[in-house]
């Protein structure tokens, strides 16, 4: 994942880029996957690989496929790169052990939720339990964010010049099929 | 503190700063985008790893398991997955509008553009 990564940033062809943050988005998915994380994981897998594959490609077609050579060196975003890398590890160093029942996340509130969610709302998957039954108001308001940027995109690209071969995607609501 | 232990951690921090440098060093647009991709895909990985408990399993409740892996990351970070796929869709539409307003989606050649644009409207007056 990291050598994907590590692509993106030097790869200069934009299809090649999108290829590879496409792979990126499915190891994302596996990962996600070992890490218990089902839910995260296929949506990861049907957003992240599948609708924001489209989009870049669709704007590919539309505004041209290679990066210039950069005219700067990099030394200076490098710096700052390393230097933010160095102050989180440094953050990191306090912070608890991977999979340490003690820490401070598996002791507040999801003992509660894994134990009263299923009860409660009747629902055996304590994510879908959570998402729509507990924070369903929460979920309104991101159906919301998603609706205003679908209405966004159709107001920046709805004044397209008429002799262009292809019409105005309506893209930006492919964001829905998630939920 | 082991560096098995926090291992996850440091793959993170690795994705972010990948991301990050891509954000500020890359001069197209686009890439700039997908390197702002990346580094969300790094905070997902930020919050769930710590999530998880070895042993455990997904958090579907069953009469077979007893440890379950913590779910209101993943609560959290679906609604983080949408609300990006969202601004990426934004973010790539507004690249379009510059691409015909500019001709290039570079960020360099934009900025000379607008300097051109700048000094003649001073010569001009």
């Amino acid at each position: 994942m990291g050598a994907a990564a590590i692509g993106i940033a030097r790869q200069r062809n934009l299809f090649g880029v999108v290829l590879l943050s496409g792979i990126y988005s499915f190891l994302m998915a596996t990962v996600l996957v070992v890490l218990d994380a089902v839910d995260v994981a296929m949506t990861e897998a049907a957003v992240g690989a599948g609708i924001s594959t489209v989009l870049l490609l669709g704007a590919i077609h539309l505004a041209g496929g290679t990066e210039s050579r950069p005219i700067h060196k990099p030394w200076l975003p490098l710096f700052v790169v390393v230097v933010t890398g160095g102050m989180l590890v440094y953050g990191t160093l306090g912070l608890p052990a991977f999979s340490d029942p003690q820490a401070p996340i598996h002791q507040h509130v999801a003992p509660s939720y894994l134990k009263e969610g299923p009860v409660r709302t009747g629902v055996p998957n304590v994510v879908t339990a959570v998402l729509a039954s507990y924070r369903g108001f929460d979920t309104l308001g991101e159906t919301t964010v998603v609706f205003t940027a679908g209405i966004g995109v159709i107001a920046l690209l709805r004044r397209r010049k008429p002799r262009h071969k292809y019409p105005a995607r309506a893209d930006g609501d492919g964001g829905e099929g998630a939920k | 503190m082991s560096f098995a232990g926090h291992y996850s951690y440091f793959v993170t921090i690795l994705l972010l700063m990948v991301g990050l440098f891509i954000v500020i060093a890359r001069s197209s647009l686009i890439k700039k985008l997908v390197g702002l991709g990346l580094f969300q895909t790094a905070v997902y990985l930020l919050y769930i790893a710590p999530g998880k408990l070895i042993g455990g399993v997904a958090p579907i409740i069953g009469d077979a398991f007893e440890v379950y892996s913590n779910p209101l990351p993943h609560v959290l970070i679906l609604t983080a997955i949408v609300v990006g796929v969202a601004t990426l869709a934004l973010g790539l539409a507004l690249v379009v509008r510059i691409k015909e307003a500019y001709g290039s989606i570079e960020e360099e050649e934009i900025l000379a553009l607008d300097a051109d644009d700048e000094l003649r409207t001073r010569n001009r007056s």
